[in-house]
């Protein structure tokens, strides 16, 4: 019961948060001199000025700011994101057309980093001054100081040029025939990159708050009494001391939900990977106006659903953690 | 000496000999050719979409009247034959009989009327048709463009992506001006051309397969084209390296050029760019300020070395650019260059009365639209200190930012990149019409205006005499490089890139990549 309460409470929040999201990104894209017209005729190698004329009055940018904010407004509360200016689509189905693959790299670095991280982390903290431990700290620094983009570039100059063993861009092979079996194995073969270099950053982060998480873990009163029990080394660790250490690694993934979908804009654009980002990123240099909108909209409503979900994986692993949040 | 002869014999006769056994290959037919598009596609109907990344796949799914060989001389396509009458205006196309777009239905001059009166009233280019007055058809297989001038821009508007001849049926469903929004613009899109279309995907791919009833027997030779949509141009170039794409065109990064030129199994080639005609070049606004004086922007370019730029800044990568008018273009007549000479450059700056005062002469603003020029402007910057012109580099967050600026004249100088697009009258007259001042990005946003360079322009936009356009053009050319509203640098560094071993016959005519490849192969 308090949890649908929290559930509501949230729900409110959330659309007062999606609507500031819009008029505050829609008024600053209409601050930025120049518009949509100008990149239309840059796609096109130019355009006479008549034509840019007729589109600027089809998209109705010809309009006073408020009317066109009170319109836009108006459209996105009936369910409509609107058209893309650029691509002339629906900006409901060219994000739907994107979002599974954001998704999908996404979700997977995150939980790659999750474990990976984790498991470093562990392994590092029980011996903090080992040879072990200071190369999983040298890791975890390189991938978190590196740019996600040169990271990129140089695994695939590793993985890509000199040992042909993962292809460069994209998410499929269209070339390539077979069923759904053959088709996934091939779209794994593309995501193994893209989702290493995105979960490169993330990794780090995870591995040092669990390195230090657990090192304080380590040294409690229940560690010591497990051990005295005659517990074995291997329980201590993974059984007791890990699941106090999680909380906090938890909650620091749920916050870096945002920051992982962000850091998906470069990766995507790296690897042409074919979603959100790549797609958020040229419609930012094609001041599509509807379709970056709607783009925040969608990442807005990940955030806000990855932080609820991050609320209910914290009760899992600590009961203690309130209904109220 | 004679040594250094011999071998230069040798290594012509050999290379002669290797053209000859190029040439013995046989087209052979299948295969899926994998090639790539530099950004994403906004539209795939080149009757309503310019732009270079629209002309690739444009190309293959819409059939043009005319194409042209490598010499500029038009060849029969849709039509097979064409003639001018002697006042030039009335254009008769004969169509060939047996052309039929991708669903079956014949290809009609009723469609080709149809496309005209879709790109005259969607194409960006509005000086390609505007003296097409009408279109009769007189039968099904004769068109007849009734002009109200004579117009010799009209045969390479007829060519390349320029006019795509599109089905009535599928498309005259609606207002003429809907075209440009029609649902069959990205999907289930028909043409007479080449290949049809099996998948366009937003962001990933274009798609497209062998259409079995080209109107051209026994072509085209490939079975297939992907066409992926690979933005980085690092990623790309890895792509080519390892073989994961056969061809691609548009590249244009100097480094990235010189590392594929030393792959072995590639080849890099600047040919197939003449008609587009990219051209980079320093703009001055001639409207306002020190640069409104003819002698500023003289010693401007005496300040300026195009050596260094060609040398150090392109690599060696691009061409020389010295008139408007991109060098393979039939209508280039080369002017003298303002070689570096800075002593000039100081005279003149005290003749037209900007004295060195407190260690400057004046201050200028310089802008640039993308990231990629950035090293040119800069090196204008270091160039003009040393003729104590204090330089500011403006920066624009994006495209629209920098075009508004240059479409309403709100700068001093700018770097800026434009094409010819075919004739001189698409592309070219666009920057010096005195009558197109501050209309938006790419118009004459310069703010030039010279009576004999709008007179020369007019006679030869309807001079169907080739050799009389020729010496009109040579005068205007001569024109805008003595008066500089732009001083012309170099030709933009596009190559296009292929594997030597897999792929025949790249398309590197005069339009590049924006004609059909149906006599591209896979070896």
């Amino acid at each position: 019961m308090i949890f649908l309460q929290t559930l509501l409470v949230r729900s409110v929040y959330a659309a007062i948060l999606l609507i500031a999201v819009l008029v505050l990104n829609f008024s600053m894209m209409h601050l930025a001199p120049g518009d949509v017209a100008d990149t239309i005729a840059q796609a096109n190698g130019g355009a006479d000025a008549e034509v840019l004329e007729a589109i600027r009055a089809e998209y109705g940018l010809d309009q006073p700011f408020l009317v066109q904010l009170g319109r836009y407004i108006g459209n996105v509360l009936q369910g409509n994101l609107g058209y893309s200016f650029y691509y002339r689509e629906p900006v409901t189905d060219l994000i739907l057309q994107r979002i599974p693959a954001t998704l999908l790299l996404v979700f997977s670095a995150q939980i790659i980093a999750l474990i990976i991280g984790v498991f470093l982390g562990v392994v590092s903290a029980q011996k903090p001054n080992g040879l072990t431990s200071h190369f999983v700290t040298f890791i975890a620094l390189f991938g978190y100081s590196a740019p996600v983009f040169w990271t990129g570039i140089l695994l695939l100059i590793g993985f890509s040029l000199q040992f042909h063993w993962f292809p460069v861009a994209g998410m499929r092979d269209v070339t390539i025939e077979g069923g759904l079996w053959i088709k996934s194995l091939d779209i794994l073969h593309h995501l193994i990159l893209p989702m290493v270099t995105l979960a490169s950053v993330f990794l780090a982060l995870y591995s040092r708050l669990t390195r230090a998480t657990m090192l304080e873990q380590l040294r409690t009163d229940y560690v010591r009494t497990a051990y005295a029990k005659g517990v074995p080394h291997r329980k201590v660790v993974y059984q007791h001391a890990l699941k106090n250490a999680l909380s906090p690694v938890i909650t620091l993934a749920g916050l870096q939900f945002s920051a992982v979908i962000s850091g998906a804009v470069l990766v995507e654009a790296v690897f042409s990977w074919p979603g959100l980002g790549t797609l958020a990123f040229t419609s930012i240099l094609a001041r599509d106006t509807p379709t970056i909108l709607g783009i925040l909209f969608f990442s807005a409503l990940v955030v806000i659903v990855g932080n609820l979900l991050t609320d209910l994986a914290q009760k899992l692993v600590d009961p203690r953690i309130g209904g109220k949040g | 000496m004679r040594h250094i002869f011999k071998g230069l014999m040798t290594a012509t006769a050999l290379a002669s000999m290797m053209a000859t056994s190029a040439h013995a290959d046989e087209p052979k037919k299948g295969g899926t050719l994998v090639t790539v598009l530099g950004s994403n596609v906004r539209n795939l109907n080149s009757a309503v979409q310019s732009g270079i990344v629209t002309g690739f796949p444009g190309a293959q799914l819409f059939a043009s009247p005319l194409r042209y060989d490598e010499n500029w001389e038009p060849q029969p396509y849709l039509a097979k034959t064409w003639e001018v009458s002697e006042d030039g205006l009335t254009v008769t196309l004969n169509l060939v009989d047996n052309a039929k777009f991708h669903d079956g239905t014949p290809l009609t001059s009723a469609d080709v009327a149809f496309s005209v009166e879709v790109i005259k009233a969607n194409h960006p280019f509005k000086s390609m048709f505007a003296p097409v007055e009408s279109v009769e058809t007189p039968d099904a297989h004769t068109a007849v463009l009734k002009l109200s001038k004579p117009h010799p821009a009209l045969m390479l508007a007829m060519s390349g992506q320029l006019m795509s001849i599109i089905p009535k049926h599928i498309y005259g469903d609606g207002a003429i001006t809907d075209v440009k929004a029609h649902a069959r613009n990205n999907k289930d899109v028909v043409g007479s051309g080449p290949f049809k279309l099996v998948e366009f995907k937003n962001g990933e791919h274009v798609i497209l397969e062998r259409f079995d009833d080209f109107f051209i027997e026994g072509r085209p030779y490939l079975d297939k084209i992907v066409m992926r949509i690979i933005t980085d141009p690092a990623a790309r170039a890895i792509a080519y390296e390892n073989g994961e794409l056969h061809m691609g065109a548009f590249e244009s990064l100097p480094r990235i050029i010189n590392r594929l030129k030393k792959v072995e199994s590639l080849t890099v080639t600047s040919d197939g760019y003449g008609a587009i005609g990219p051209t980079d070049w320093l703009a001055m606004n001639t409207t306002k300020g020190p640069l409104s004086n003819v002698k500023v922007r003289k010693a401007i370019a005496y300040a300026v070395d195009k050596n260094f730029i060609h040398k150090a800044l392109m690599q060696g990568t691009a061409g020389d650019s010295t008139s408007g008018i991109h060098p393979d273009s039939p209508f280039y007549a080369a002017q003298d260059g303002y070689d570096l000479d800075l002593e000039k450059s100081a005279a003149l700056l005290d003749e037209a009365g900007f004295p060195v005062k407190d260690g400057s002469r004046m201050t200028l603003t310089i802008d640039f639209g993308w990231p990629g020029v950035k090293p040119q402007v800069e090196y204008v910057k270091a160039a003009l200190k040393k003729v104590d012109i204090t330089v500011e580099v403006r920066s624009s967050a994006d495209f629209p930012t920098w075009a508004k600026k240059m479409g309403t004249g709100d700068f001093d100088m700018s770097w800026d990149t434009v094409f010819n697009w075919g004739d001189p009258v698409i592309g070219v007259h666009r920057t010096y019409d005195s009558t197109n001042i501050h209309k938006g990005v790419w118009s004459n946003t310069q703010g030039y205006s010279n009576a004999r360079v709008d007179e020369l322009m007019a006679l030869a936009a309807v001079e169907n005499d080739l050799e009389k356009r020729k010496a009109l053009y040579a005068e205007f050319q001569a024109i805008i490089a003595d008066e500089l509203p732009v001083y012309h640098t170099n030709t933009v560094p596009y190559h296009t890139v292929y594997n030597t071993d897999k792929v025949g016959n790249p398309p590197i005519g005069i339009w590049g990549s924006s004609t059909p490849i149906d006599m591209t192969y896979l070896k």
